[in-house]
């Protein structure tokens, strides 16, 4: 494997990890936009953006689009999270001059108002669709109550009012100042023909006019505090808890991930004996998310309302647990074991290394080889686990539950 | 460049097939044993659930945390699945854990302990299980479907029923795990990086000595009821719509597989384009086909907004009626460039290609090697596709909605 990397005239920055082997290539171009650089006027308009880059450019129509994409027998997506926008796709290696055209090209949409509108349905089916689906947006109303003022409080998708209020207009002016090559990497890895790829970028986005597009990253405040959302048709109760963590920028993330592996996993972890190996929940799990200067730890339960109270105890008694003694060396090298495992087999597949090299790349400027991050989980010690529960504490936390319960008594307790 | 595939058949009637992939430095196995749900006692739907949840606590040597820690410590990601003939049991791995691995899931099919005092906690693991299907309303959908479509016991959900699951006993298990966990009718697939005669020989060492058992036919019986509704107090309506098609080993099959491809393979495949893009109906909507050994339909789903989803009943029905008059040469081609592309990057991962080769040998009783699927796919003809079409139309329908309201299903679909 070799790392590559090239700059556009226009700062469009271009970086592959080349696998001359490989069966396939990926290609993806990373955009730096997000819901957490929206404003309350235009909540949504991230997500919905890229819906419409694949309805069409100058050139080519929606079904031109999709019609081509197909053709090179390509797995082609897109996905828009807080902090980054990404549209890749997956092929063998032949057609990665069609590729690297084709997906330029819906990197300078047309945004036409028909297609605009008809796709405004889509979305606001996509937000319908996650209504009906547990945990039923337990999730995003957790973000919101615990991130209060902070851009990190928005939902991806936004609100079935935010996105019906969204004009085209609005999404040409985020585009205008978001889309620029600055805030842009291509990334590639794979088979891939990094020469070509560069002349080839070159000649489809090197006059993709530069300017700056900076995003504000202030680290936000702890919050505390239970909210209960009621929903009578809901079979189960879920809970989630969010609690501060490690940012994206910080060494101690990889301290921050190895505890949530220890406590939450879905196997072997502290909360699956307790909770979900005798099936007291169906869901019981830590997981760790960083941001550009913040980040989380999200506890997620799901179970009977009848027992939300004795499960919710149990876990408010595992994480003081935690707060106080920290974790053992046995569960250590466990967590260390299966996280180790899990970016191997990962990093066998083309794609999966794209979203590695190109999310380390876009958020640190680094490319870190498998050995290296496999490496930097070895090196975390007990105490690095404990510094970490002290900076951040797990038992300072926001939690909303969603279900058929409707009190905060019948959550945490009288 | 496929490579060959090794296969063995103990005396016993277990297969050991393999596929070597030396380009990966994992390696990955399913083994199945014939104990699927079709073979629950109709008083004891569920029971092949929990007979699957209790041989997992605790094996051989080791007690449940044991069987889990040592798993961890190997690196061995692993699963369990109960479907309609099997219980299936895979994991992936660094490729020198594959034989420790191996010896595990020897303990866990032939000397699992069952242990009484864990009974309890595995039946509310299965409870659990049972109550949040109930808040999926998508997979609600699809488990009442494929129950019309297949009746009983080949279209039953795995997880039972909270009756069946309530009433099994101690013996009950036993006597499942008795009947059904043997090797004849089992099938152990590996592949990734491993070395033959070593593998061949440890697998011997673990199996070879297995009993075999005699294994009754499972009778079915048809179900005659076409079309239901369960109301439901939701954002959207969940359609699903089934039709009989041939099975995997039907020397049609990769005909049918084709004309699904063009119904919904890819962003310009005529479901997305007609009822996705063209007219905003869904942001979900998509056809598969599903396969038994000796049946198999076409299932298809898609999720809508309550006002909406009339229309896109009809939209769909009406796709699925005009697949009939045929396809067109392009929607072809560009199903071939998918199909081959999906068949390459499989190479990238053993577990896909060791799931593959397993199935293939419970359908086909033989393994189809890369080079054959890839000859096959390029032998595809527009004209052999509708003359299958053409003796085959899309009909006898089966719908199921779940939602707030039910639909009017139009005259002469079912």
């Amino acid at each position: 494997m070799e790392f590559r990397k090239h700059t556009l005239d226009n700062g469009l920055e271009i970086v592959a990890e080349c696998s001359p082997h490989a069966y396939s290539a990926a290609l993806g171009f990373f955009v730096k936009t997000g819901s957490r650089d929206e404003s309350d006027a235009n909540h949504g308009v991230s997500h919905f953006l890229e819906h419409m880059a694949f309805k069409g450019t100058a050139t080519r129509s929606a079904a031109d689009v999709n019609r081509e994409l197909d053709e090179i027998g390509s797995h082609s997506n897109a996905y828009t999270s807080e902090e980054q926008t990404v549209y890749f796709a997956a092929f063998l290696p032949e057609y990665q001059a069609q590729a690297v055209e084709l997906l330029s090209d819906i990197l300078r949409p047309a945004l036409r108002p028909a297609d605009f509108e008809t796709e405004k349905l889509v979305i606001l089916e996509e937000i319908a669709k996650y209504e009906d689906q547990p945990p039923f947006g337990a999730h995003e109303k957790c973000m919101a109550a615990h991130f209060g003022s902070h851009p990190l409080a928005r939902s991806i998708l936004g609100t079935a009012a935010s996105v019906t209020g969204l004009t085209c207009d609005q999404m040409m002016e985020y585009f205008r100042q978001r889309y620029s090559p600055r805030n842009i990497v291509l990334v590639a890895s794979g088979n891939v023909d990094f020469d070509a790829l560069v002349a080839l970028a070159d000649r489809c986005c090197g006059r993709w006019p530069p300017f700056d597009a900076p995003r504000e990253t202030h680290r936000a405040p702890p919050h505390r505090g239970l909210q209960v959302v009621h929903k009578p048709a809901a079979v189960q109760q879920y809970v989630v808890q969010i609690s501060n963590g490690p940012a994206l920028e910080d060494e101690d993330r990889y301290a921050g991930r190895l505890l949530a592996t220890v406590l939450g996993d879905d196997s072997g972890s502290r909360m699956f004996w307790e909770l979900v190996d005798p099936g007291c929940a169906e869901t019981a799990a830590m997981g760790a998310c960083e941001y550009q200067g913040t980040g989380l730890l999200m506890t997620q339960l799901c179970c009977a309302p009848e027992d939300t109270a004795e499960n919710y105890a149990r876990i408010r008694d595992l994480l003081a647990e935690a707060d106080a003694d920290g974790v053992t060396d046995e569960e250590l090298a466990q967590a260390k074991s299966k996280i180790r495992s899990y970016i191997v087999l990962q990093s066998e597949r083309p794609v999966n290394r794209l979203f590695a090299v190109g999310g380390n790349w876009i958020t640190r400027r680094r490319y870190r080889t498998v050995r290296e991050v496999i490496d930097s989980y070895l090196r975390v010690s007990r105490d690095d686990v404990a510094a970490v529960l002290k900076k951040y504490p797990l038992t300072e936390h926001t939690t909303v539950a969603v279900g058929p319960l409707q009190d905060a008594d019948q959550i945490v307790g009288a | 460049m496929s490579q060959p595939i090794y296969t063995h058949q103990f005396e016993n009637g277990l297969v050991l097939i393999a596929e070597p992939m030396d380009w990966l430095e994992s390696a990955a196995f399913s083994l199945l044993v014939p104990a699927g749900c079709s073979r629950d006692r109709d008083d004891r739907l569920g029971l092949a659930s929990l007979t699957c949840e209790m041989v997992q606590r605790g094996c051989g040597s080791r007690d449940s945390r044991q069987f889990v820690s040592d798993l961890e410590m190997l690196g061995a990601d692993t699963s369990a699945s109960v479907a309609t003939a099997h219980c299936s049991y895979g994991g992936a791995m660094p490729a020198e854990s594959l034989l420790e691995t191996l010896a595990i899931y020897a303990d866990v099919v032939r000397r699992p302990h069952l242990p009484s005092d864990q009974l309890e906690d595995a039946r509310q693991v299965c409870i659990q299980e049972i109550r949040s299907i109930e808040d999926d309303l998508a997979q609600k959908a699809f488990q009442e479907l494929r129950w019309l479509q297949y009746g009983n016991p080949l279209g039953r959900s795995s997880p039972g029923t909270l009756g069946g699951i309530e009433a099994a006993v101690e013996d009950d298990v036993r006597h499942f795990f008795q009947a059904t966990y043997r090797p004849n009718g089992a099938i152990l697939s590996v592949a990734g990086k491993f070395a033959w005669p070593r593998l061949r020989d440890r697998a011997a060492e673990l199996f070879a000595d297995w009993p075999a058992q005699p294994l009754p036919d499972v009778e079915d019986s048809p179900i005659a009821e076409r079309i239901r509704h369960l109301p439901q107090e939701s954002s959207q309506t969940h359609i699903g719509i089934s039709y009989p098609s041939v099975p995997y080993s039907h020397p049609d099959y990769y005909d049918a597989r084709a004309a699904v491809g063009v119904l919904s393979d890819g962003m310009s495949s005529r479901l997305f384009t007609e009822v996705r893009e063209n007219r905003g109906l869904c942001y979900a909507v998509q056809a598969y086909c599903h396969s038994l050994r000796d049946r198999g339909c076409v299932l298809c789903y898609a999720g809508t907004t309550t006002e909406r989803a009339q229309e896109t009943l009809e939209v769909v029905l009406a796709e699925l009626q005009k697949l009939a008059a045929g396809i067109a040469q392009d929607e072809l081609d560009r199903l071939k460039a998918k199909l081959k592309s999906s068949l390459i990057m499989q190479q990238e991962s053993s577990p896909a290609r060791s799931n593959s080769i397993a199935a293939d040998w419970y359908h086909l009783g033989r393994v189809q090697m890369v080079d054959e699927v890839r000859a096959i796919i390029d032998g595809l003809s527009r004209e052999q596709i509708n003359l299958y079409l053409a003796s085959h139309p899309p009909r006898d329908f089966r719908i199921v909605t779940v939602g707030e309201k039910p639909l009017e299903i139009p005259v002469g679909i079912s």
